[in-house]
């Protein structure tokens, strides 16, 4: 069995061209490209409805839309940003980074990967189109809370398959991370030396796996007491709506940390890089992601603490709750420690990371005012806590995305993105974020409450502030887009190490990385944090 | 057999269109069965188109790694990621099946004794917390529920045998005795088989006799799904396994090099263990 026949050498002597490459790939470059361009494009179109959403919302009083219209603008809204941009960008950035960055050849199953990929647009469109059906798209909120999205028109059952569709997607995207990373590590790099970018997104699958069927299950009820005469969330057969409110959260708050885990991980390696320090508290690090990882299966419901449950239960959830801010503080401080005495330089990159500490932590601290059970009853679905998860949300994770492309871009493509319009569009997208989200604080302490299209008089001029605020912030991404588009034609050629302080894997092949990366794996000498101290063998072509 | 630790070469497959057609298939089958429970005609038939190509896939895809590993291109570490890739598979099947054991637990220990209590006399003065659960307003028909000592003693029965035939299938593998296995496999099947006829049978009667419907309240809706999600699972199981033995048949598999028939039997033993757990949370308690 130890003769390696040619027939494993001979697919991979060439680039495969033209529309084929795209459609039938089995490459992770390729396929990752795929995902980014795809969740590109729905984080425009999740965008346009926030436009459409903070349009309505500058006056009081209807402008342009109907409420029925508003409600499925915040619902498709919230669905295409976690399932269409969010979590494919960071599975996209998976693809791509984690075989380079840990010398495998591939992901370890690169067909499925590809189906991974293509059930996302068909997904999408489900969702998309739905709009265009009688009814109109789902309007219960992202949520989906019965008994709204128990009655409802076609378009909830649209949205209830591509939910399916898209947590078939992510099952099998992360079956195929957790296999790469468990049994295609390069000799030497070990699971307590591999980059923190690999525990991150280790941990995050192991979350899909878990909860993704929770959710398939969740919206299976729903569809089946539309349809099918069920009664789990009617209490005249016997049902309960709050038990839909129990299964979702439980799927739906490590979610959020699947959200946000990646983030912690790209924030781990682009500090250290422009920080010229290995990461301090390494293991620690680890650690604090694995907690995460558990403790996010006990506060679902501090999702519900307005819906009503017992003292006990309030005071557990709670109390659950405040300890995730162990480890998350664990996280910020060991970047802020390895920031210490760093000979730090400010490159697009860094900016995004540190502006993702900074308003992670705005968001943080909310977040833990929120999981006071007794605040959180004032608080719940009011503006408090649309700034909450969108300091969380677009600051955390949207912003580390940012931080991780302008960081990889150079091994992506082999060029380097322009500097000063990276810079431009961090501070522009700094400044417009905070324009547009701060004042949704004061909103919500007022008393404003979400997922309304009008709201009282005296709610207007933050309101307005906000919007203009969203605007900006939305035009500034096509400088991003500009950047990008423009860098990956014109930009000027990249070294093999652009960064000074970068040490993982990824940076010790050729620039950009070649279609078949470690077809041979190398021997490796590997510190903390995936850091390479030498490198024997190990092909590419 | 090489060691996957000293193997530095891992196989990866050539570009392949089965993913594309894969997702036209899902895409065609998540539309066709959003039109059909709107009760548009044409949704019958994107189903239909769905469920072509699906199974076109299935046969396309499986038939290039089955190609790829007769011609053995697996080694150790590929071996590897397949066992690991099917536990987590198993996992998250697992999960799926926990939404609605959770969802049983809670109608049975929340809903139903809550909505019994005082607090609800006014609103709903002739229920009665009673499990299996037969008033309340939501509930036109009169049923039975279906009793743990009957038929579904004597599935668990074949389930329990059949994870025993499938071991002995096993140790005929590993031990090169073919003719073990062929029988080991076959028995499987056939108890598989025998199961979803028993459980056919169990059906007709609760839905003719018993008048136990999805929409017989709580006990009806989580009855069917729990045992019908499971009957699916059963299915596709016995369908793996049939085609495991086929394959043998044609001479597949030798002591090493056996991961489909392995996988086979992981995939059996949880849904033999998810039964058990039907059995007494469903049927018995």
């Amino acid at each position: 069995m130890a003769t390696v026949t040619d027939t494993q050498h001979a697919p991979h002597s060439h680039k495969p061209s033209g529309l084929s490459r795209w459609l039938t790939a089995t490459n992770h470059k390729d396929i990752g490209t795929l995902y980014l361009w795809f969740s590109f494009t729905m984080f425009l179109s999740g965008g346009v409805m926030a436009l459409c959403i903070r349009a309505e919302l500058f006056h009081p009083g209807l402008q342009f839309f109907q409420p029925e219209l508003f409600n499925q603008f915040t619902t498709l809204h919230g669905l295409i940003m976690v399932f269409g941009a969010i979590m494919p960008a960071f599975t996209g950035l998976a693809n791509w980074m984690l075989p380079l960055m840990i010398g495998a050849p591939d992901m370890a199953f690169a067909r499925m990967n590809n189906w991974s990929f293509w059930l996302l647009p068909p997904a999408a469109l489900l969702l998309l189109t739905s709009f265009a059906v009688p009814g109109g798209a789902a309007a219960a909120g992202w949520t989906l809370y019965a008994p709204l999205s128990t009655q409802m028109g076609m378009g909830m059952d649209m949205t209830i398959f591509a939910i399916h569709i898209m947590g078939i997607s992510s099952i099998m995207g992360s079956i195929n991370i957790i296999v790469t990373i468990l049994n295609l590590r390069a000799p030497g790099m070990t699971l307590m030396k591999m980059p923190m970018f690999a525990w991150a997104t280790l941990i995050t699958a192991y979350l899909i796996i878990a909860v993704m069927p929770v959710l398939a299950g969740a919206v299976t009820m729903v569809l089946t007491d539309r349809h099918f005469g069920t009664h789990f969330f009617n209490a005249a057969g016997g049902g309960d709506p709050i038990l839909y409110q129990h299964v979702f959260w439980f799927f739906g708050h490590p979610e959020v940390y699947i959200m946000a885990l990646p983030a912690f991980g790209i924030v781990s390696h682009v500090i250290p890089t422009f920080a010229r320090k290995p990461l301090f508290g390494y293991t620690s690090m680890v650690y604090a992601t694995s907690s995460i990882g558990i403790l996010s299966f006990m506060v679902w419901a501090h999702h519900m603490f307005a819906t009503g449950m017992p003292a006990t239960a309030q005071l557990f959830f709670m109390y659950a709750t405040m300890l995730i801010a162990v480890p998350t503080g664990v996280k910020v401080f060991n970047w802020i420690a390895t920031m210490w005495e760093g000979a730090m330089t400010f490159e697009t990159p860094m900016l995004f990371a540190i502006g993702f500490i900074m308003l992670f932590t705005i968001g943080g601290l909310s977040g833990v005012t929120l999981s006071v059970a007794a605040v959180d009853i004032a608080l719940h679905a009011s503006y408090y806590v649309v700034a909450h998860f969108h300091y969380v949300l677009v600051a955390g994770a949207l912003f580390s995305l940012f931080a991780a492309i302008y960081y990889w871009f150079p091994k992506m493509t082999g060029k380097m993105y322009n500097e000063r319009l990276g810079k431009l569009h961090f501070w522009w997208s700094m400044v417009w974020f905070n324009v547009t989200f701060f004042p949704m604080h004061f909103l919500g302490l007022a008393g404003m409450p979400r997922r309304i299209p009008d709201y009282a008089l005296q709610f207007t001029t933050f309101n307005e502030i906000a919007s203009v605020g969203a605007f900006c912030f939305g035009l500034g991404q096509l400088i991003f887009l500009y950047n990008m588009l423009v860098s990956i034609k014109y930009g000027e050629p990249a070294p093999q190490k652009p960064w000074e302080g970068a040490d993982t894997l990824e940076w010790q092949i050729p620039t950009p990385a070649p279609y078949h990366s470690f077809t041979e794996a190398p021997d490796l000498e590997v510190a903390e944090n995936g850091a390479i101290r030498a490198i024997k063998g190990g092909q590419h072509h | 057999m090489m060691e996957s630790s000293e193997q530095t070469h891992y196989f990866v497959p050539s570009p392949s269109r089965w993913p594309l057609v894969g997702a036209a298939a899902l895409f065609c089958l998540g539309l066709g069965a959003a039109l059909t429970v709107n009760g548009l005609g044409s949704g019958k038939v994107l189903l239909a188109l769905g469920f072509t190509i699906l199974i076109w896939m299935l046969f396309g895809w499986f038939g290039d790694v089955i190609r790829e590993s007769l011609n053995g291109v697996y080694h150790g570490k590929e071996d590897m990621s397949f066992r690991w890739g099917m536990g987590w598979f198993i996992f998250s099947e697992v999960m799926f099946f926990a939404a609605f054991f959770g969802a049983l637990f809670y109608v049975r220990t929340i809903s139903v004794p809550e909505l019994g209590d005082i607090t609800h006399k006014l609103l709903y003065p002739d229920f009665s917390a009673a499990w299996p659960l037969a008033t309340g307003p939501g509930i036109t028909q009169h049923y039975e529920a279906v009793a743990a000592w009957g038929l579904p003693a004597i599935n668990t029965l074949l389930l329990l045998t059949s994870g025993a035939t499938v071991t002995l299938a096993h140790w005929g593998l590993i031990r090169g005795q073919r003719r073990q296995l062929v029988l080991g496999l076959l028995l499987t099947v056939l108890l598989g088989a025998s199961f979803l006829t028993l459980q056919f049978i169990e059906y007709h009667h609760a839905l003719t006799e018993l008048n136990l419907t999805l929409s017989a309240g709580a006990y009806g809706m989580t009855f069917y799904m729990l045992t019908g999600f499971h009957g699916l699972h059963v299915l596709l199981g016995t369908i793996i396994l049939f085609v495991v033995l086929l394959r043998v048949l044609r001479g597949h598999f030798d002591e090493h090099n056996h991961f489909a028939f392995e996988a086979a039997a992981w995939y059996w033993h949880f849904v033999d263990v998810v039964w058990l757990l039907l059995f007494v949370f469903v049927y018995w308690l």
